[in-house]
């Protein structure tokens, strides 16, 4: 158990590592640096630096230097908290990013809760009336699920909304509520506007846990010693319930690993769309106005979270397996 | 899942003179059929029995015909813009006149509404304007060299970019139709480059992590794990963000489709690590290296032959969603950017909600997303349950 723990962790602190580097790159591709783009800024505001100034900020970001000291320069400053300021808002990365990352987080878990408790019951109905018209539909369902992108579903609930029902489903917030501090009727607010978000980012989801679920327990199904419980007169939902559900399980709960960086990026694009107040808009702009600190931030973030995710995963797969729990393999 | 279907050749049966057997000795014949049959065979067979399969195929070559004669197909050019006739409704065509076939659409003509300042379009019932097959149109190169300037349909007299819309027009007044033919041949070749950058990705790598095992295996799976559990998206924006702003539409194409498959080969490579260690194990594998084969022949002469099927439904279960990579990118504004055409280009435009509201046809380029995106997961199905006949 120890050892499966401290590998997860190792592999955990490898991915982040790798994170922290691609987010590194993304801040170094495009041309120019920081200076250059501070240096834009400021001119467009009409203060001008001159050369000697930029020499003295480039010198004090360590732009002088080859590009692995000013990596770990970056690093350095990030494990004091310190990510840069946001250009295009002339205040600190952290302040612009404020409860987005939270809200990011909110909407990811809501879309996951929601994914898992539509397809673990469609998933074991599936299989154990297979071939019926509730399979056929569940499959078919699943199909549009898998085959609409989470933007493109986005668009059509802001459409049919709109136009039928003349409701702006879009936001997480209602408008008066949008800027008030947080409060039990701002969270309430929220609760209210959760579902609709939940669905459009888990359905794709749900449609791959489904046949995830299904094909597992139509596995564990033919197994012998199902029949054995079955012969010894168990009644049928403890049959399904107590032996191949739980098998089936394991491999369902192991794609969460996956599943939740899938969910993250897809409330990206479906944010930009119902104008979620996640970091996915945010990201977007910081990216076309080249705010190179803010986008870095931003996905070094979401891989972290990411990271903590699927270890909290792998941490529920050993609680729920104990052939993980008991150290065999 | 597998599920063993006995494989019954009833269509082969059906020309050779069965009927006059006895029935014992007819399916010993169909066993033989079976046993002498070839691997691609019995895929077929085994293929031709699912259904939504064999549709998806059907549709997917529509898609590529579609693809490669788009110039034909569409009436209008694509890039001919004309604020007088911005965000015009789709028109029916009228098929029959007076009870005789003669498809025409009604004139349209647009003002400007002084109160709201609309374009307003009233259909003019007294003008008939007839729509006839294979009409000349705009000049172009079919294939890219070969100058024509027949298209699928046209209106007679005049040109039809003027009066015909069958899918109506955008912001700027560009046919709907054209503009949709063309994003449909970029958005899947842009798909089918992208899945064959990865295979060469998948297979190199998946390749040699499976064929040596041990410590570069270990390695190569961690990079794939650590790849799989960052979220895709934040990073394609970051990379495609970075291209410079001046690249040319071909630049911009070739460096997205390297962006998309460079983050989706990891599904490839891990089927082809998964099939070189079931081989490795395998006699036939065994007698070439005792044979005295190269590593390189062992590897293409005997091991990938046997496992290409596996690769081809693996492909076609990638495509789709480096279909909607590029859809989503661009739809974001930084994948392909105008002037190109493509999937997600189109869908820009249906971005504002209100917009859409007024015009709702600028949703359409999504159906042929979502008609694709199921074909090539249907047809994946299908491959990936045909991919191993003896199972």
């Amino acid at each position: 158990m120890i050892a499966y723990i401290v590998r997860r962790l190792i592999l955990a602190l490898l991915t982040t590592w790798a994170i922290t580097v691609l987010s590194f790159i993304i801040i170094q591709l495009p041309p120019g640096d920081y200076v250059t783009s501070y240096i834009a800024s400021m001119s467009a505001s009409g203060v001008g630096v001159t050369e000697a100034e930029a020499q003295a900020l480039r010198i004090q970001y360590g732009l002088d230097q080859p590009i692995y000291i000013q990596y770990l320069k970056w690093m350095g400053l990030i494990a004091q908290g310190n990510f840069g300021m946001a250009i295009e808002w002339g205040r600190p990365v952290l302040d612009v990013i404020g409860d987005r990352l939270t809200l990011t987080v909110v909407i990811s878990v809501a879309a996951i809760v929601f994914t898992w408790a539509l397809a673990l019951p469609i998933g074991i109905y599936s299989a154990v009336k297979r071939y019926s018209i509730g399979d056929y539909i569940a499959t078919f369902i699943g199909f549009i699920g898998l085959a609409i992108p989470g933007f493109m579903l986005a668009l059509i609930v802001m459409y049919v909304g709109f136009k039928y029902f003349n409701a702006n489903v879009g936001g997480l917030f209602s408008a008066e509520m949008a800027d008030a501090p947080w409060s039990w009727a701002k969270f309430v607010d929220m609760l209210k506007h959760l579902p609709i978000v939940a669905i459009v980012l888990g359905i794709g989801g749900t449609a791959q846990m489904i046949r995830i679920m299904r094909s597992n327990l139509l596995d564990e199904l033919r197994k012998p010693y199902v029949m054995t419980a079955r012969a010894r007169g168990l009644p049928e939902t403890r049959v399904i319930l107590k032996y191949p559900v739980r098998v089936a399980l394991n491999p369902f709960i192991s794609t969460l690993g996956y599943l939740f960086p899938y969910v993250v990026s897809g409330s990206i694009i479906v944010s930009m769309v119902l104008s979620l107040p996640t970091v996915g808009p945010l990201l977007l702009k910081a990216l076309i106005a080249q705010d190179l600190f803010l986008a870095g931030t931003i996905v070094l973030m979401l891989g972290v979270m990411t990271v903590i995710g699927t270890f909290i995963s792998d941490l529920l797969l050993m609680w729920v397996d104990p052939r993980i729990r008991l150290g065999k393999q | 899942m597998k599920e063993t279907t006995p494989i019954n050749p009833e269509s082969t049966m059906a020309s050779s003179p069965t009927e006059t057997l006895p029935e014992e000795f007819a399916t010993s014949r169909a066993e033989e059929q079976i046993a002498i049959a070839t691997q691609w065979q019995l895929m077929w067979w085994r293929f031709r029995k699912h259904k939504l399969a064999m549709a998806g195929s059907i549709i997917l070559i529509l898609f590529y015909i579609v693809a490669l004669t788009v110039d034909f197909l569409a009436y209008a050019n694509p890039y001919t813009s004309e604020a007088q006739r911005s965000l015009m409704r789709p028109q029916a065509i009228h098929w029959f006149d007076n009870g005789k076939l003669s498809p025409h659409v009604y004139g349209v003509t647009g003002a400007r509404d002084p109160k709201t300042f609309k374009r307003v379009y009233v259909t003019d019932l007294e003008t008939k304007i007839s729509v006839r097959l294979f009409a000349k149109g705009f000049e172009y190169k079919w294939l890219g060299f070969i100058p024509c300037n027949i298209h699928l349909i046209g209106v007679e007299d005049t040109r039809a970019e003027e009066t015909l819309f069958v899918l109506g027009t955008d912001v700027q007044g560009r046919d709907l139709w054209s503009r949709l033919m063309y994003g449909t041949q970029t958005s899947l070749f842009i798909g089918l480059a992208s899945v064959v950058l990865s295979l060469i990705l998948g297979v190199a790598l998946g390749g040699i992590s499976g064929y040596y095992g041990g410590i570069i295996d270990t390695i190569i799976q961690r990079i794939i794990e650590i790849l799989r559990s960052i979220p895709t998206i934040p990073l394609w924006l970051g990379l495609a963000a970075a291209l410079p702003g001046t690249w040319s539409v071909q630049q911009v194409y070739l460096a997205i489709t390297l962006i998309i498959s460079l983050l989706g080969w990891t599904e490839l490579a891990r089927v082809v690590r998964g099939r070189f260690l079931s081989l490795r194990q395998e006699d036939f594998v065994m007698a070439a290296r005792l044979a005295g084969c190269g590593q390189m022949r062992i590897i293409f002469r005997h091991m990938v032959p046997s496992f290409m099927s596996h690769i081809i439904a693996a492909m076609t279960l990638a495509l789709p969603a480096m279909i909607i990579s590029e859809t989503s990118l661009s739809f974001l504004g930084l994948g392909l950017r105008p002037p190109a055409i493509s999937w997600g280009v189109l869908l820009q435009d249906a971005q504002n909600i209100q917009a859409l509201a007024i015009s709702p046809w600028l949703l359409i380029p999504s159906i042929p997303v979502i008609i694709a995106v199921l074909a090539f997961n249907f047809v994946g199905d299908g491959l990936r349950d045909a991919a191993d006949p003896y199972g």
